[in-house]
This record gives structure tokens, sequence and C-alpha cells, in this order.
């Protein structure tokens, strides 16, 4: 491994977790959307931050990308205040409206320099270790590393300081309220923080692949846990997974990295939605399995509690009988029967059904408490 | 401009982009309607793999492979979207971002080896990012005509059963309609009309051709079918607009000039349509409060006089300026109903009711007391 692929990866990684980091807060607080329209409404303030400093790397560009981004917040919410047109279709306008602003400033402006509206979409991360960051003739390695990592930092410090008020804002906006945390302080914050990531990321991985990298290891994350620490946690340790092996496939086919790593992401998050446990498909359907034989079992010893001991009980108590009853196929109804007989729930007298001690206390149970 | 209207190439263009509008306006109008504005950005965002797709496998670039290729993948991106919200707790907003991003990166994917192929340039893919108004031709004029036509036929058709899904679902699957099916029929007509577009605006901007003329339009209207009409005249005129503006005009790309026409049209409906505008409702609260206001120092008036043998006995203004503190509306308020003859002015320079003042008051009060 070349002192240049090991970069391209770090970079890769940087950005990949420092995406995750907000994406987390935006898929909780159902705000996904957002990182969408944010990573295309920041080209107009890069564009016009490339026209003021001359230079795709500067931070007066981080600046301007993340005033658009507010900028688009704080449109949607007008927009949806004067409550003519829905949060959603505002959020489409708004976006669209400052990306097609964005791609005439280049057109019209930019037309031979490297701001090219390619670059916007796609980016490029192979070129990311040739624009170096050098200080006094010392070589410190890729800039993108250190602007990445910079805003990466920021979010980090941000989540860290306000844990307590931003799960609480995420989970419980109104208690937040009452509790005068400032609910909507907080949003602007993350919004400004999504913007910043946004512009950061955009040169390296292009504006789609930021909300890839926002949604994709946060929503893979959700399948896993119900805590939002580990959720943080999966998220950054998916995003990196998904940053490295996205390399290296990219590497194998020679394809784009970028797009390598949110195939991958792709990949991560179907795998999970059919394993993981709990919450995914699999996990489901043997739930659901399993609890059609329980639901069996229990009416089935209902059924016997009902009858034992009537002068019935004879006819009701038998194994061919369930088929009229309860309207069971015959291998389903010995099916259930010979399940519940191994969970010694009951006793096969010949044809007749007995209830065994636990059995009864299982039915007299569900029918009291259920 | 009659020079312009004789050229060929731009009555081309003009055409291909009215028709499209009028067709993204019609199918537009439902989906903001459903609120699923931003499923129109994932689709057309979706629809990236699909071209690289049925080029790689038929070699071709005729249009119609094409948006075959792209509208299978942007269908295939609704159910996904569909089945990730139906089976986890994921929700809407969440799943449309991953959906967007990952099928788009995907598509970059393939976009990359197709550029490695050795004979086909692949600049014909490369106008699905950002569109190629300008490169329109007669037969995509016919295609996209076409096309659109039979999604507008199907749309007539199904009027009734599409009006009924778009307000009222629950009604619907009472009057045992199929209503997955119509909520199917519905997207995929939306898939037709955006993958119309793609090559003409580009991924990024299609989602505002699809909100945009019905956002519009929503504020012009309360009746379903003057809004499809009245957007699908938004739609037609921001595409001939955006395509004359950007003839006329040097580095000014048709796409996005499209949608800021669009977007302007949305700004300017929502501030002053009738009824729904912003500057109508401004005056209507400044008149309301205005007679508010008025009727409650002539009410004041009244409880003043009731103290008094008759009552047009004169108050003098700094009475009144007790309960309405602010001394020029006051003095604005008192002239305009002295005007309206409910007030007299006595010599000694205080106001007292008129018989005709004393009239509406009784009748005011009447109305309260209702």
């Amino acid at each position: 491994m070349s002192p240049i692929q090991l970069e391209i990866q770090l970079v890769a990684a940087v950005v990949a977790v420092v995406c995750a980091l907000p994406g987390t807060f935006l898929v909780l607080r159902r705000m996904a959307m957002m990182s969408d329209a944010i990573s295309h409404a920041i080209l107009p303030g890069i564009v016009v931050g490339f026209f003021l400093t001359g230079n795709l790397s500067s931070p007066i560009l981080i600046l301007g990308g993340a005033a658009t981004g507010l900028l688009t917040v704080v449109l949607v919410e007008w927009m949806r205040k004067t409550k003519r047109v829905r949060e959603d279709a505002a959020i489409g306008l708004v976006f669209s409206a400052l990306f097609a602003a964005g791609v005439i400033l280049i057109a019209r402006y930019a037309g031979d320099v490297h701001l090219d509206t390619d670059a916007v979409l796609l980016g490029e991360l192979a070129f990311a270790p040739f624009d170096r960051l050098q200080i006094a003739g010392y070589d410190l390695g890729p800039q993108s590393l250190y602007s990445t990592g910079l805003v990466g930092l920021l979010c980090a410090t941000f989540i860290m300081l306000f844990y307590k008020e931003l799960k609480l804002a995420t989970f419980d906006s109104a208690l937040c309220a009452t509790l005068g945390f400032l609910p909507g302080l907080l949003h602007y914050a993350l919004m400004g923080l999504v913007s910043m990531t946004a512009v950061a990321a955009f040169d390296a991985v292009g504006s789609i692949l930021v909300v890839a990298l926002m949604v994709g290891p946060p929503i893979s994350a959700y399948l896993l846990t119900n805590r939002l620490d580990r959720m943080i946690l999966y998220s950054i340790l998916l995003a990196v997974i998904a940053a490295v092996s996205g390399y290296w496939v990219a590497h194998l086919f020679d394809a784009s990295i970028a797009g390598c790593m949110v195939a991958i992401v792709g990949v991560q998050f179907g795998i999970l939605l059919c394993v993981a446990p709990n919450q995914g498909l699999l996990a489901a359907w043997q739930r659901r399995k399993r609890q059609r034989w329980q639901f069996a079992i229990k009416m089935l010893v209902i059924h016997l509690l009902q009858h034992e001991g009537t002068p019935e009980a004879e006819r009701e108590c038998r194994v061919d009988h369930l088929q009229d009853h309860m309207a069971w196929e015959k291998p389903f109804a010995e099916n259930v029967v010979s399940r519940a007989a191994a969970q010694r729930l009951l006793n096969l007298v010949g044809e007749s059904l007995e209830l065994t001690a636990t059995g009864r206390e299982l039915a007299r149970d569900a029918i009291v408490h259920r | 401009m009659e020079q312009l209207l004789g050229d060929y190439t731009f009555r081309t263009v003009a055409l291909g982009t009215a028709i499209l509008g009028a067709i993204s306006g019609a199918l537009g109008a439902f989906a903001v309607l459903r609120r699923q504005s931003l499923l129109g950005d994932a689709v057309s965002h979706a629809a990236l793999p699909g071209v690289g797709l049925a080029f790689i496998i038929t070699g071709s670039k005729a249009p119609l492979i094409l948006m075959v290729g792209a509208g299978l993948a942007g269908w295939l991106a609704t159910v996904v979207v569909l089945v990730i919200t139906t089976t986890t707790r994921i929700k809407y907003d969440g799943a449309l971002g991953f959906v967007l991003s990952v099928f788009f990166g995907i598509g970059l994917v393939l976009l990359t080896f197709i550029q490695k192929y050795p004979d086909a340039s692949q600049a014909g893919l490369d106008s699905f990012l950002f569109g190629q108004a300008a490169a329109l031709v007669k037969q995509d004029v016919i295609t996209i005509a076409v096309l659109g036509g039979l999604a507008l036929v199907v749309l007539v058709l199904y009027w009734k059963e599409f009006k009924l899904l778009s307000f009222d679902p629950e009604f619907a699957s009472s009057l045992v309609l199929p209503v997955r099916r119509l909520d199917l029929g519905l997207t995929t007509l939306l898939v037709v009309a955006i993958v119309i577009g793609l090559q003409t605006v580009g991924v990024v901007l299609m989602s505002a051709m699809i909100i945009a003329p019905a956002a519009a339009a929503r504020q012009w209207t309360d009746n379903l079918g003057v809004m499809v009409l009245i957007s699908m005249a938004i739609g037609a005129f921001s595409g001939v607009g955006g395509a004359l503006l950007s003839t006329t005009t040097s580095n000014l790309p048709t796409g996005p000039t499209i949608v800021l026409c669009a977007s302007g049209i949305v700004l300017i409906s929502v501030i002053i349509a009738p009824r729904r505008g912003l500057v109508w409702e401004k005056i209507r609260r400044t008149l309301q409060s205005r007679r508010l206001r008025s009727e409650a120092i002539l009410l004041d008036l009244f409880e003043l006089a009731r103290k008094h043998e008759s009552f047009e006995h004169p108050h003098m203004e700094a009475a009144l300026l007790v309960m309405h503190p602010d001394a020029s509306t006051l003095r604005r308020q008192l002239r305009s109903l002295h005007s309206k003859g409910l007030i007299s002015v006595h010599s000694t320079g205080g106001w007292a009711l008129t018989q005709e003042g004393a009239n509406t008051c009784k009748e005011l009060m009447a109305k309260r007391m209702r």
C-alpha cells in the first residue's frame, strides 16, 4: 500500500465519519432530506466564495457554503410558516432554485476554471492527496484531511457538549422547550453543522454522495440499536468500513471511489435490513412464525381448560375435534399438539388431551391477563 | 423576436420544454397534493443507474431505450422506499434520502465504467446529470410528446379514482377500489413524467419541474381540475420562457433558467394570488383590525353615554385616550367614524354618538351577544 493510497483511504474515512455524526441526528429528527437540500443549496455559496478568494480550498468557502445552507433552512421555515406550501414541497423548491442559481453562476462567470458542474456532483477522492497543505515548506499532508478534520472536530465537540440537549430536542422537542433548552436554536446549530460538513465533504465526494454518507450509515445503525450513543458509534464504524472497503472495490474495478463507497453503504444497509437482530426482515419473519405457534398453543390450552371436567370433555378434548372447533388443518393441529406436549403443557392419553399443571396455569394466565 | 420564432432549432427546443413543463405540471399537481414532492427528487436521481445499465446492455443511446432503463430504475426506487418504510421503523425521509443517494452513487460507478468504453464517447449520457435542452432534436420532442401524451390519457381515464386517492384514500378503500394498485399506477405516471424530462433538464433540477408549477397553481384555486390545468400552463410557460431567455442570452443554460422561471412564478403566486396570497391576507388583517378598533371606540362612547341622561352627551378625547392610549390612531378612527356620520363633534370639542351611531352600537351588541 503506497502512502498515496493510505492518504486517500484516510481522507475517505474522515469524510465518512464527519458526515455520519450530524447525519445520525438528521435521521432521528426526520429531516434526512434536509441533507439533500443543503448539499445542493450550498453550491451558490461556494461559487460566490470562490469568486471572492479564487481558491477552491479556502476556509471562506466553508463559511459561504454554511451561510447558504442556513439560508436554505430559513427559507424553508419561512415558506412552511406562510402555510401556502407544505414542508416537503418547500424543501424541494428552495434547494432546486438555489442549485439552479449556482449552475447559472458557474456557466456565466466560471466557465473555464476548475469549478465545473461535474465536480459538484461527483467530486474526486483520487485527487485529494495532490492538494497538499504546506506550512513553511513542510508538507503536512492532504489539505482536505485538515478541512474535513476541522469540521469533524467541531461536530464532535458540539455533540459532546450538547449531547443531552440534542437528545432531548430530538426525542421530545416539547419537553425540551418547557425546560428552557431552546430547541429552535439547537435546530439551527445542527443545520449549520450539516451545512459546514456538506461543504467540507463535497470537494472530496460530491454533493449527492454527502447525502449517502449522512443518511446511509445512520439508518443502518438504526436497525441495530435503540440507544442513541450506540447508534452514533455504529454509524461511525459502518462509515469507516464503507470508506476503506469502498476504496479497495474502486481500486479493483478501477471505478469512481466515492461511487463505490456509496455502493458499499447500500450493500451494508441491504445486509442489515435482512439479518439485523430484532429489526431485520429475517428476525421479524422468525418472530412472526414463533408467535403464530405460541398463539395456537395458547388457544389450545384455553380450549382444554374450558371443557376440563365437563360432561362433553371426552368429545371436546380430542385431537381430531380441533379441526372442527378451531378450523385448523389436520397437520397444523397435530403440530400444535406435539409442540404443546413437548413444552409439557398437556399429555396425550390415547386420543384425548389432558392438561398438565403448567398447562392449566398458562391457560388461566392467558384468560385473566390477555 | 420574429427571427427567433422562425428559427427551427429554437422552435424545437421551446416546443419540447413546453410539452415537458405541461406534463410534469399535471402529474406534479398530484405529487404535491399527496405530499410526495420529494419522491420526484428521489426518482430522478435513482434513474441514473437505469440509464447506465440500459446503455451497457444495448449499446444504444436512443432516447427511448435510455428512458425505459431510467423508468425501470426510478420505479424500482419507489418500490424500495415502500419496502423500507413498511417493514422497518425507518421513516419516509430517511428511506428517500438513502435510496436517492445510493442509486445515484451506483449510477456514477456505471458511468465511470462506460467512460472507459473504447469507442463510445459518453457525451449523450452526461447530459442526464445537468440536462441539455439546447440539444433537443425533433426525434426527442416526438418521444416526449408521445410518452407524456400517454401518461395524460391514463390520468384522464382514471381521473375520478386518482382524485379520490389523493384526498381520501381511506374512503377509496372503503369503496373497494384497488387503492394499492391505483397508488402504484399514479406513482408510475409520475416516474414517466420525470423520465421524459431527465435528458432535458437533468436529474437535479427535474424535481423542481414536478414541484414548482403545482405549488404555484395551488395558490390560485381550490379545484383539482383547475389546479392541474393552471399547473400545466405554468409548466409550459416556464419551459418556453426559460428556453427563450437562454437562447437570447449567452452562457445561460436552459434547464436552470427554466427552474428559476418556475420558482419565480411560485414566489409571485404565494404573494399575490387572490384569496390565498400573502398580500391579500395582510390587507384583510389590517382592515379587520381597523374595523374592530373603531367598533371598540364606538362601543366605549356608548358605554360612557349610558352614565348620562342622553346618549348625545359629549365626551372629551382625553376620556377616550384612557381606553385607547395611541393618540394618533384614536384621532384617525374618530375622524373616520365622524365621516360615516356615526358620531358628531360638540361645540365644546367633545365627541357624542349620533342617533345612527347609537343604533349601530345596539346592533353590534346584539350581534356579539349571540
